[in-house]
């Protein structure tokens, strides 16, 4: 079956895959954000992720191995903006603004050199055979782990934010911090923890793109997917299933619009490509629009600091 | 054990002298990573922040200053007016290369007409380009409660894409032999934006980074509208009950900085860069951020910050071509000046205090 040069199921699954990196990021953002700290710097730290996984992967040559890497990479640069507005109680706009564009500077100079390198390839999870199936071999079965990972963390996080203890205070924490520091949890160090956190979910998915989506080491690779990945978190809502839902909404237009490109659509190509950026902008106007109470965390964006 | 310690009222001192402070914490950590790098760091330091003022080539290297710190500039006092008032246009580039679109369209629509009156309606163009660029997250934002950060963000790439298609498409050179790019400025004289006085660097952009910040000073001081802006960044609650409306505050502080991005993109190819090209944009659009906070957001202190900005842009481009040093690493830089300030800016607020015991 196919509608004008596009066959449905292989657009699902390669919507899957595509929507990666925005959704680890934007599950990553969602649990900071939760937690009462804006970080603009989504972009730099993913970035980051994409050019130190690909240097582990490439020299270690295991995928996994480079997964981790951009996850711990993407972790280390977000230390710096948990530093500054957690220690030093800098404006977290400001600061998450620097981290993007450091992020940035680093990555186009540490990626010097690892141009026009193939990383080793991320295989299916699942046997060919179970690939094979007509229409759910590709969408259930044809992806490789990342792909699996991410849905699982979009589970994890809803059960961990929605009914444990942690969730719990991390949401206390991002409501009302003073009310946090004074039945005793530390708000700071809380908050450093999650942005630690999110940061290696950025990295990760920015792994995703360098490793699996691309794969090869560009300047600017990343391309916006940090900012789209900030703006899903608001579309969704600062709930997880709703990110999961937000970044598949975005890869399938993502998808769509290159295939519109390939199938030689009528529409020029700078056009289409500008689809996505317009399409999130669109989203988020609807979603923004005649809300008073947005659900935002009470405290977002508000560096806390005990004076007593 | 040290902990922070509110101060009853902002230090004076400290509000000076963290610029400085950063800068000098800056160029330590730089020349960390120059010697990581396998360079000499302070031969680095010297090429970037001593040459292009009092080396061999400073009497050209000079004139770049201005050329470099005129737009960022223009840029960051438009900018710095919003993060005052707590509204956050990040997506100065965006405007930033419409404002040489639009302004460019203007002037290649009626080549080759000899004029005096085509530079400055070109001019014009550019403020309104930039100015209608600001104004979509701004009415997002006034209308529907749109976040400004993320839809400006946005509308930058949007921008990418239509420069793209400007300089393959419809402002392409017909006369271009095929080339992307549109006509070059410098062969059009009455579309030209031409140095008054090349030693120094000076042309209209120039002069217009230079007023602008006056006037941008006055206003913040000396005006209604200005002391609004100051009120509602630090109490928004406060400027609400003075009858500060938001919304014509957004629209004001979004289409100054729009505007004068555009002004800025539309000085800069009509000058400097000659022409529309798919890269013509240098990122101004970004480092402005970085002066407008090491101004700390005062027209005056702007002024300086846009100088040692562009010092970093000269000094880098010196230092690569004499000592290889690669592009990407002043970028590095300008990123962690950024960090040191908002890192030395506690000092301002609040001091450390040996704690004394347990507390």
């Amino acid at each position: 079956m196919d509608l004008g040069g596009i066959n449905p199921v292989i657009l699902i699954a390669t919507l899957m895959a595509s929507a990666v990196p925005i959704l680890l990021a934007a599950l990553g953002e969602t649990v900071v954000e939760r937690a009462g700290v804006l970080n603009l710097g989504v972009e730099g730290m993913m970035i980051f992720g994409a050019l130190g996984g690909f240097i582990v992967a490439v020299h270690s040559g295991s995928p996994v191995l480079g997964f981790i890497g951009g996850a711990v990479c993407g972790a280390l640069l977000s230390l710096i903006f948990a530093a500054l507005t957690q220690v030093f109680l800098a404006n977290q706009v400001a600061t998450g603004l620097a981290l993007t564009l450091f992020g940035l500077g680093v990555s186009s100079l540490g990626g010097q050199g690892y141009n026009g390198i193939k990383p080793p390839p991320t295989g299916k999870l699942f046997p060919q055979a179970l690939t094979d199936l007509p229409v759910v071999g590709p969408i259930v079965f044809g992806h490789d782990w990342v792909v699996y990972f991410s849905i699982a963390m979009t589970a994890v996080l809803w059960w961990v934010l929605k009914s444990t203890r942690v969730g719990l205070i991390i949401r206390a924490v991002g409501e009302s911090h003073e009310a946090a520091h004074a039945l005793g949890y530390k708000v700071n160090r809380i908050r450093l923890a999650c942005i630690a956190f999110g940061g290696a979910m950025a990295g990760m998915g920015g792994a995703y793109v360098s490793l699996a989506r691309v794969p090869q080491w560009v300047d600017g690779i990343t391309a916006g997917a940090g900012w789209i990945a900030l703006a899903i978190v608001v579309f969704a809502s600062w709930k997880p299933w709703r990110v999961l839902i937000g970044a598949y909404l975005f890869g399938g237009i993502t998808v769509l619009q290159l295939n519109l490109q390939v199938a030689g659509s009528a529409i020029p190509v700078e056009y289409l490509s500008m689809a996505p950026y317009l399409i999130t902008i669109l989203v988020l106007v609807i979603m923004s629009a005649g809300r008073k109470a947005s659900g935002a965390p009470a405290a977002l964006g508000q560096n806390f600091h005990a004076s007593r | 054990m040290l902990r922070l310690e509110k101060r009853p009222t902002p230090s004076r001192f400290w509000l000076y002298a963290t610029p400085p402070a950063a800068v000098i914490l800056t160029m330590v950590a730089g020349g960390i990573l120059f010697a990581a790098m396998g360079k000499n760091p302070f031969e680095v330091i010297r090429t970037i922040f001593w040459d292009p003022v009092f080396g061999e080539f400073a009497f050209y290297l000079r004139g770049q200053l201005l050329v470099k710190a005129g737009p960022l500039i223009l840029i960051a006092i438009g900018l710095a007016l919003g993060f005052r008032a707590g509204i956050w246009n990040i997506g100065a580039e965006g405007q930033y290369i419409m404002g040489a679109i639009f302004g460019a369209s203007v002037g290649l629509a009626v080549f080759p007409t000899e004029s005096r009156w085509i530079f400055p309606v070109m001019v014009v163009a550019g403020a309104f380009g930039g100015w209608v660029w600001a104004m979509i997250p701004a009415i997002l934002k006034t209308r529907f409660n749109t976040n400004e950060i993320l839809v400006s963000l946005m509308l930058v790439y949007v921008a990418q894409t239509i420069l793209a298609k400007a300089s393959t498409g419809f402002l392409k050179n017909p006369e271009g032999m095929g080339f992307p790019g549109s006509r070059n400025f410098s062969s059009y004289p009455a579309a030209k934006n031409a140095f008054l006085y090349e030693p120094l660097g000076l042309h209209w952009g120039g002069v217009a980074a230079l007023v602008t910040a006056v006037l941008a000073y006055i206003l913040l001081t000396r005006h209604q509208a200005g002391f609004q802006i100051r009120l509602a960044g630090q109490a928004p609650r406060a400027a609400r009950f003075h009858g500060v409306n938001p919304a014509r505050l957004v629209v004001l502080c979004m289409g100054i900085s729009g505007a004068l991005a555009g002004l800025a993109g539309l000085f800069e190819v009509t000058g400097p860069a000659g022409q529309i090209s798919i890269d013509f944009n240098t990122g101004y659009g970004f480092t402005a951020i970085i002066v407008a906070f090491l101004g700390r957001l005062n027209p005056l202190g702007i002024v300086l910050a846009g100088f040692l900005m562009a010092l970093t842009y000269v000094g880098g481009e010196m230092a690569a071509t004499q000592l290889g040093l690669p592009a990407a690493a002043i970028q590095v830089f300008q990123g962690m000046l950024l960090f040191f300030l908002l890192a030395v800016d506690v000092l301002t607020n609040y001091r450390f205090r040996l704690a004394v015991g347990a507390h």
